[in-house]
């Protein structure tokens, strides 16, 4: 279980969010919802203390991760998965050896079960075989898959997703959306995506968070934010809707 | 009020460095690649500056003895010394602040804003120890080999253009190079090189690892260790120059 108490973060004089309060129990999926700049991103950085917070504390099972040894830390984060909203796989070396990366520092497995775990997770982001292709040799959704993968090889308790869908077009960004849903489902992974993409969120979460005026605006299930009455989310809500709309008018998709 | 900010926390990312030295089975696969990367692939670019270095020095040094009293070993002297002493490391370290710190600041700097140095920290490594500590060490390791083969070719390139060009014969300048060579020479210029190395990969590492602002910011990052490095490395030369000297 994640729990967020009084969160603040500033970056010099611009505070980004204050007070913010969350509880993440285990095998749900949190979408974290705003406008650009709204602090999504920082939010989901505090969560394995890739920053730090001006105020508050952030736990995980039970233990503040910010009072943490940073050798009790990195065993904290080994729990987690993300995946990055540039995939941020690493471009020195092969899509394959991203995956198998981290199997090689933190287990002790011999080559042949690193290979077939890896196989296995790449399968399991209906990727297969992806040979010895360098991240440039692949499409921004191959990415975001290998990215994924390599997020699940060390199959942890928890996975983040920073703008999933971001950048792709809507039929991948549907696959993304389903190997999400996948991940949660059949994994039992508890699961934070950040996201601005409505049509996805709507699809992944069991529950939304909305970041506004630089504060956790609006909490609630995914069934609550339908009907809220939450004048600013309704607003953010039905922008994204007309956006959705327009882009499948755009594609012909008239309806 | 940034010069100390920077000091800060160039002084945190040297501390935190050593504290993850110990951490080699993190580091010691990239450790080997960097030293290839730092040490060999820099070799000819060095030797290269090298060898023109002393060679330019051997022709200006007889164009400017033009006095029959002073014998033509002289100019062996005043050559290999002068690149054992000081250009074999200077010049090396020069180019080398162009080469391998842009390299370093380039590499880390796009590892930063594309968030791979957050993908490392997320999956619990210890970035500083994965990235900084063998860039540092084989500046460390590699600048005294580079160092060598730079006063090695130096002395060459001299003896070479002296002969090539007439202006000292190769018994004499062999003569003047064993007459003034001293041990302690080839140790300063070492010393030098080690802190060259130490400054340049250091400096280089910092301005990578703290990048922000995208291909912008890379870019600013780049320029800035290669502009540092070299500056420093002047600054480092001096001080060594007035404490070993």
């Amino acid at each position: 279980m994640i729990e967020i108490n009084n969160l603040k973060k500033s970056f010099g004089p611009t505070l980004i969010w204050e007070n913010v309060n969350l509880t993440i129990e285990d095998a749900e999926t949190l979408a974290i919802i705003g406008k650009s700049g709204s602090g999504k991103s920082v939010l989901m950085k505090h969560i394995n203390a890739l920053m730090v917070p001006d105020e508050g504390t952030v736990s995980i099972d039970g233990k503040n991760i910010n009072e943490l040894s940073y050798v009790d830390l990195r065993l904290v984060r080994q729990k987690f998965g993300i995946l990055f909203q540039g995939a941020a796989l690493f471009d020195s070396i092969t899509a394959f050896e991203n995956v198998a990366f981290p199997l090689r520092y933190f287990t002790r497995y011999k080559e042949e079960k690193i290979k077939k775990r890896v196989m296995e997770c790449l399968e399991m982001v209906n990727l297969g075989d992806i040979g010895d292709k360098t991240t440039a040799e692949l499409s921004g959704g191959m990415r975001k898959r290998v990215g994924l993968a390599r997020a699940i090889v060390l199959e942890p308790d928890y996975l983040l997703y920073d703008e999933p869908t971001s950048g792709l077009d809507p039929e991948t960004s549907d696959e993304i959306n389903d190997l999400i849903i996948h991940m949660s489902e059949n994994l039992e992974i508890t699961s934070i995506v950040v996201s601005h993409d409505m049509h996805s969120v709507l699809r992944v979460a069991d529950k939304a968070a909305f970041l506004d005026e630089q504060k956790l605006s609006w909490y609630g299930t995914i069934d609550e934010l339908r009907i809220s009455d939450h004048k600013r989310l309704q607003q953010f809500v039905t922008a994204s809707e007309y956006s959705i709309s327009d882009e499948n008018t755009r594609k012909g998709n008239h309806f | 009020m940034d010069i100390f900010i920077d000091l800060g926390r160039y002084t945190r990312l040297l501390y935190e460095a050593i504290r993850s030295a110990t951490e080699y089975r993190t580091y010691w696969k990239n450790l080997i690649s960097e030293m290839v990367k730092t040490g060999f692939d820099s070799l000819p670019i060095v030797m290269l500056a090298g060898s023109f270095t002393g060679a330019v020095l051997t022709i200006q040094t007889a164009y400017q003895l033009t006095s029959p009293l002073i014998p033509a070993s002289t100019i062996g002297a005043i050559v290999s010394q002068s690149t054992i002493i000081e250009l074999a490391a200077v010049i090396s370290g020069l180019v080398l602040a162009g080469r391998v710190g842009a390299r370093i600041a380039t590499e880390l700097g796009t590892m930063r804003v594309s968030e791979q140095i957050d993908a490392l920290e997320s999956m619990g490594f210890n970035s500083v120890s994965f990235l900084v500590v063998p860039r540092v060490l084989s500046g460390i390791l590699m600048f005294p080999v580079l160092y060598v083969a730079a006063a090695t070719l130096g002395v060459g390139g001299g003896l070479l253009a002296g002969i090539m060009t007439g202006t000292v014969p190769i018994a004499d300048f062999m003569k003047g190079a064993r007459e003034y060579f001293f041990a302690w020479d080839i140790v300063f210029g070492l010393i030098k090189s080690i802190v060259f190395g130490f400054v340049i990969t250091s400096v280089s590492c910092y301005k990578g690892f703290y990048a922000s602002g995208g291909a912008e910011g890379v870019g600013n990052a780049t320029t800035n260790a290669a502009v540092l490095s070299c500056i420093y490395v002047l600054l480092a030369d001096l001080a060594l120059a007035a404490i070993l000297l």
